[in-house]
């Protein structure tokens, strides 16, 4: 392991705490409470790390990163220690004055989440009232702080609808970029699959829509899309690759491959205030468990696309086939790829039950 | 390619969020961006430094080409094409 190449990015799962209850959230079930989060040295120090370890991007998240009363702090040691720093946010607990001090600690680029362009969809999303009036305020600040802006938006079967509006959104807050990304269904969404997946010929068109625009408005907005894996044929390479890029620290310092990975049984984590993180990087059990290609089974051992999509996605390998090292279902070779199809097809005819809302303690 | 006709005249400039950077873990000079990071040769870090929004296309070719001694036209012809290849992918503008 003498060679391996150091991570290109660093999640911070800076807290759980959140305003909003996004029945997709990519948050574990069980969420971690204020009492357990690491302190501001401890995060100072592991940005740190990370930057002499080589990574190059910071992306600061939660929940709510701007629940935490020292982002401004966290932010300005980042930017000092080299790091790219991307914030991912509601942007409903940022206020102006607050988004100034950011730019000024050198925050880099944010990341706004919108739940709908449709006020009344927003609120049902995200269970608070009026988030979207915020969000479209906050939009402004962050222009009016020389800030890059990016709009982010999860669709679902309650939005798929709305894509024409989510690019004219975008367009009208003059954001950089957009990232228009179906749900992932893991944890809280998987949960929720029957009220959030949309149907394969939705899918299509919003795919079409996204397609045409991104052609018309190059050079104008970049906008990225995340397709919804269920109807896929070949799996994403999940996270760029188990162990490959990322480092995920969650609110309590845990360090993780990727959102999901305390899902797996029998992986151990280290923890940040423990170890340093380069030697979690090179040493530790769960990132060396499913990295590089010998932990494969069929068919993924010895596929011609075993180092294009690193057997996609162990968490959603485990969900489905109840076996982590199994091929992800999406992947048409894969054994279970006919019943993952069949869930698709019931959770997207099924009438949407209510939301289970993301809580802690629910 | 389908990148975007630029004139000589146009003084080209990083896009909002879009930052040079030093890699030292890789020896390498990087362009960070919103979720993408561009590894760079040289001689785009070198074109990428002097787009600062006051040097014109022309200018950036005029000073390249002297300092590496090379035809001024065919430089610009490269100038040209790496920046309009940045700006359809929204590093530039």
């Amino acid at each position: 392991m003498s060679t391996l190449p150091p991570p290109m990015g660093l999640l911070a799962e800076l807290t759980h705490r959140c305003p909003l209850q996004c029945p997709y959230c990519s948050n574990p079930l069980e969420l971690k409470r204020a009492s357990e989060e690491l302190d501001t040295a401890s995060w100072q120090r592991v940005f740190g790390e990370a930057a002499r370890l080589g990574i190059l991007q910071l992306h600061l998240s939660g929940g709510e990163p701007a629940a935490r009363a020292d982002l401004e702090t966290l932010v300005a040691s980042a930017s000092a220690a080299g790091l790219y720093t991307n914030l991912i946010t509601s942007g409903l607990m940022l206020d102006e004055s607050r988004i100034r001090a950011l730019a000024a600690a050198g925050l880099d680029h944010v990341q706004l989440s919108f739940q709908d362009v449709d006020a009344t969809g927003a609120d049902h999303v995200s269970g608070l009232k009026g988030s979207l009036a915020r969000k479209l305020a906050f939009a402004g600040h962050v222009r009016d702080a020389g800030l890059a802006l990016t709009v982010n938006a999860v669709v679902h079967r309650q939005n798929i609808a709305r894509v024409p509006q989510i690019i004219a959104l975008a367009l009208a807050l003059e954001a950089g970029r957009l990232e228009i990304a179906h749900v992932q269904y893991y944890g809280w969404a998987f949960a929720n699959r029957d009220a959030l997946l949309p149907a394969r010929a939705e899918v299509d068109e919003a795919t079409a829509i996204v397609t045409a625009a991104r052609e018309q408005l190059k050079g104008r907005l970049v906008i990225d899309y995340v397709t919804p894996d269920w109807y896929g044929a070949r799996p994403k390479p999940c996270m760029g690759g188990w162990g490959r890029q990322v480092m995920v620290v969650t609110p309590n310092g845990e360090v993780w491959p990727c959102h999901a990975a305390s899902t797996i049984p029998g992986l151990i984590f280290d923890n940040v205030r423990a170890k340093p993180l380069a030697e979690i990087w090179q040493h530790n059990h769960a990132f060396n468990a499913f990295r590089g290609t010998q932990w494969m089974t069929e068919p993924c051992q010895g596929c011609e696309h075993a180092e294009r999509d690193w057997g996609g996605c162990r968490c959603q390998a485990l969900a489905l086939t109840g076996n982590a090292a199994a091929t992800d279902p999406v992947c048409e070779l894969s054994p279970a790829h006919g019943a993952l199809a069949e869930m698709a097809r019931d959770a997207a005819t099924a009438s949407p039950p209510p939301f289970r809302y993301r809580r802690i303690g629910g | 390619m389908t990148g975007f006709a630029l004139s000589p005249d146009h003084r080209p400039r990083l896009k909002r969020g879009v930052k040079l950077a030093r890699d030292a873990a890789r020896n390498t000079d990087i362009l960070n961006a919103p979720e993408r990071i561009v590894v760079l040769d040289e001689i785009a870090a070198e074109i990428l430094k002097s787009c600062d929004g006051n040097n014109s296309i022309a200018m950036i070719a005029a000073s390249l080409a002297a300092a590496h001694a090379e035809d001024e036209a065919v430089v610009c012809a490269d100038v040209m094409e790496l920046l309009s290849d940045l700006v359809a992918q929204g590093f530039v503008e």
